[in-house]
Order: C-alpha cells, then structure tokens, then sequence
C-alpha cells in the first residue's frame, strides 16, 4: 500500500513538472510575440528567426554540457537514468532536465529582444551557443546546482534564496543583453545629437499584447514547476499560493504601470502597461510563495512603477532596448531579489546582494568578452544601408509581410 | 469637362459621397493618401518619446464632370467636408480634355 503511494506521487510529481516544463516552452512563443509586436515590420522575420533558433539551440547545448555543468549527469546527459526511484529522486530524472532546459531558453529569449534591429543573426546565434551551453550554467551551479563559487564560496550559505530565477534566469540574461547592447550600439535614429529621445513605433499592438498574455499564462509553470511538487497536501498548498501570488504580482505591475505613465505622459501607454505586467512576474519570480497575496499585488506594483522609470533612464543613458528587457528582467530583477527577505527568513539582504552581484558580475563580464570576440571576429552589426532596408531582407531574404507594402 | 480632386478628411468620406450621390454623381475615384497642408504634422507619444507625424493620412476624390455641374459639386464637397478646423483639406479643378468609356468606346460628356 504504501509503495503504491509512493509510487502514485512519483507519477503525479513527474507529471505535474512536464505539463509546468510545456507551459515554460510555450513562454517562447510569448517572447517571439512580445518582440514581433514591438519591432517595426521589416525586422519581424528575423527577430521571429531569432527567437525559434534561440529555442532549438538551448535545448541543444543544455543537453550537450549545459546541464552537465550546472547539475551533472554526464556530457549529453549519458548519467541520466530513466527511473529515478533507485536513486531516491521523487520524480523522473529526464523530466528535471525537460523543465531546466525551458528556462535556459527564457534566459536567452531575453535577449533577443535588448538587441533587436540591428545584429547581425549569426553573431546572435554564436553568442547563444556560449550563453546557454556555458554562461548561464556555470551561474546555475553556484546558486540552484549548490555549488561554491570558484571554490570561494557558496551563496546558499550567505543566505542567498531565488525560488525560480528573478536573478538566476532573468537577471542573467539582462546582464548578457546589456553587455550587447554596450558593444552593439543603438538603433539608427534612436538618439538625436543634442540627446532627444525618438520613439520607434513597434509595428504590432496586438501581437505584443498577446505575447504578454502568453508569458503571463507561461509563468504559472515557471514559478508553479518551481515548487517541485504537488502530490502532497503541503506541496498542493504551496503550488496554489504560488499560482495565486504569481497572478497577483503581474495585475499589480500592470495596474501600476499604466498609472505611472498616464502620470508622466498624460496617455495610457499600452507597451508600458505590458512590461508593468512582466515586471511584476519577474519581481515575484524570486520568492512566490512567502508573501500574502496584498504583498505580492504590491511587490507586483512595486516592480510595474520601477519599469517605467528605468526604461525611460536606460534612454537617457543611450542604452536602447527596444522592448524594454533588460528594464524588465534586470533592474526588476534585482528588486526581485531584494525583497525575498521581506518574507522569508531564510534569505539575508548580504545573502541577496552578493547573490546579485556574483550573478551580475559573471554573467556581465563574461558575455562581454563573448559579444567583444564575436565582433572581433565576424563583427556584431549590419550595415547601415541594410539597417535602413530592415534586417529581414538583409539576413534572411524574406519580409515578414511581403504583400503589405509601406512598412518601412 | 472638368476633373474635380478632392482632399478631404477621412472619416468625412461617408458625408461626401452621400452628399454627391444625391445629386446624381454618377463615379468617383476614392485614394488613401499622406501630406501635409497648414495643419503641418503632429507629435504622438511613445514609451515617453515623441515622435513626428509628418504627413496626415487623408482621403483624395477624383471626380470627373460636366461644366456646368462643377460650381454644384464643388459646394456640395465643400459643405459635406468641412469640420471648421484646421485641416479640412482642398478641392482643386483641372480642365478635362477626354473621356472614354470602357465598354462602349463613347467619348466626351456621355462618357461620363
């Protein structure tokens, strides 16, 4: 009886991480919608290729080293067993690496965004290939793989708590994005001389609101999955407080959002609203499951009115994200991380911050040196001319709308 | 003849064409167009950076008719078109020289 139990909670337990991993893979679509939106129509193609090749690649190299790296289980997964039990693991060990992989590609889809417009695809795509089987790995072991940080220390000890990834997943992969952005440069006409802002209109409303809606379903599998359990009556609890909390946050961030910019700019600005929703997603990812649900609507909010103001500072710095990501995923972050101590105990301000730094620091530098090689190499950026006739024919020969003219 | 173009508010095209169908105007030619008149451009607001509207979307009539239907037509677009703001747009008149049916190979004012 009892082995049936055990046997019944294994299944539900595995099952319950594979349908939140599909949920996390369906948050790919999200971005590739989310990004569609906001660029202008002749780089639709390429951002759409991007973002697929981005998914496809990750998986690859997670499955090459990746995982091998941030947890074990052999080059090419050849450690991972089929069945878990002999091992005392309470699920399939090949559906833990289905639901990590998922959230790798988040972390590069992140990206893809921050450099819009402008790379060169390859150059994008190599740059993937070290982030996902390298980059984001190495700092994966030192936080969720538990261990110490180039033999010096290990941030579990310091009091370092990230539930699903503010600062793991997507404060890392705005570290890489902003690292791009620095050697890549801003979009032609972004920044006029005497230090105007211009506004490049995304070409698609409705596709980015869309991609936000599905991010914010995909969510409930990131931040749900990331209990790591539901076949008991105490990890259900946690599992609905989380999907509860989680949902909470992102109509904070929305709510807020839309206030802040109807203050500034006296209009209802549909692109902030969308990254107020997303930023408050990502302010809750690092503890879900602590707050009281007026908590997380306010850490929720709290991340929506921050969004707002750091967008608006990133393009007074003349650093240009054309959707917002690393406002986003970086700045909201870190104030993710910030607040876990708020409500968990068992996480320390010390504890987040060189947890933050440690992540930023790393995944910075590293990328930069990436990114820096790359343009070394085969150069980062395409041509101004090509720029101009939008990089969808420049790289990939198509146009995304060929028989709606008047796009440019 | 006369070859009667027409620059006028989008969503005043409805009025118009009622307008002229009552007096019996029997084809008009409708375009989507951009320019730009006294009404110049204007500024729209995105993510908290402006951005210029240089040309406005307008909608341009070509109707062809007789002489001596012209002042009649004229008035009525005019009457139909206007708003009293800025940017209502023009009507300018061109001499037509020919007109040809299609179908028929008629030519002159019974072509029309």
């Amino acid at each position: 009886m009892e082995n049936q139990i055990f046997e019944l909670q294994y299944a539900l337990d595995t099952f319950y991480f594979l349908v939140c991993g599909a949920l996390v893979m369906w948050m790919a679509a999200g971005f590739s919608m989310l990004e569609a939106g906001l660029v202008r129509s002749k780089n639709t193609t390429e951002i759409l290729t991007k973002n697929v090749a981005l998914f496809a690649i990750a998986c690859t190299m997670y499955l090459v080293c990746g995982y091998d790296i941030m947890y074990g289980g052999g080059i090419l997964l050849d450690g991972i067993v089929g069945d878990g039990v002999a091992d005392e693991w309470t699920y399939a060990p090949s559906a833990d690496f289905y639901f990590q992989v998922v959230f790798v590609a988040t972390a590069m889809s992140i990206v893809s965004g921050a450099v819009a417009e402008r790379m060169k695809l390859w150059a994008f795509l190599a740059f993937c290939v070290v982030m996902t089987g390298f980059i984001y790995p190495m700092e994966g072991a030192w936080t969720w793989g538990g261990e110490a940080v180039f033999g010096m220390y290990t941030l579990g000890d310091l009091g370092f708590s990230d539930f699903a990834g503010s600062g793991i997943v997507h404060m890392a992969g705005a570290a890489a994005a902003l690292a791009g952005v620095v050697l890549l440069g801003a979009r032609e006409g972004k920044y006029g001389p005497d230090g105007q802002v211009r506004a490049i209109p995304g070409a698609n409303l409705p596709l980015a609101t869309l991609g936000t809606f599905i991010l914010w379903m995909g969510w409930f599998g990131f931040n749900g999955g990331s209990v790591l359990a539901t076949a008991s009556v105490e990890s259900a609890n946690a599992v609905a407080v989380v999907f509860m909390n989680t949902n909470a946050a992102a109509a904070g961030g929305l709510i807020v959002a839309l206030i802040v910019a109807k203050i500034l700019f006296g209009k209802a600005d549909l692109t902030m609203a969308l990254n107020g929703a997303l930023a408050g997603l990502v302010a809750i990812t690092a503890e879900p499951s602590t707050p009281t649900p007026l908590l997380a609507t306010l850490f929720g909010g709290l991340g929506g009115a921050l969004v707002v103001f750091s967008i608006l500072a990133l393009d007074k710095l003349r650093l240009d994200d054309p959707v917002g990501a690393i406002s986003v995923h970086g700045v909201v972050g870190l104030l993710g991380l910030l607040l876990v101590p708020l409500t968990n105990d068992g996480a320390s301000f010390t504890g987040q911050l060189i947890g933050a730094a440690t992540i930023f620091v790393w995944v910075f530098g590293a990328s930069l040196l990436t990114w820096a090689i790359i343009k070394a190499v085969i150069g980062l950026r395409v041509s101004k001319e090509e720029e101009y006739e939008g990089v969808d024919i420049a790289e990939c020969g198509m146009e995304a709308y060929p028989e709606f003219k008047g796009g440019k | 003849m006369q070859l009667i173009t027409a620059i006028i508010k989008p969503f005043k095209l409805d009025d118009v064409r009622e307008a002229l169908a009552e007096l019996g105007i029997q084809g008009l030619t409708v375009t989507d167009v951009k320019g730009f008149g006294r009404q110049h451009g204007h500024t729209e607001l995105y993510r908290g950076a402006e951005y210029a509207i240089d040309f406005v979307p307008k909608t341009r009539l070509d109707i062809a008719v007789d002489d001596e239907q012209t002042d009649q037509v004229l008035e009525t677009i005019q009457k139909a078109a206007i708003t009293g703001k800025v940017g209502d747009g023009k009507i300018f008149v061109t001499p037509l020289l020919e007109t040809v049916r299609i179908r028929t190979g008629e030519t002159g004012s019974i072509a029309l």
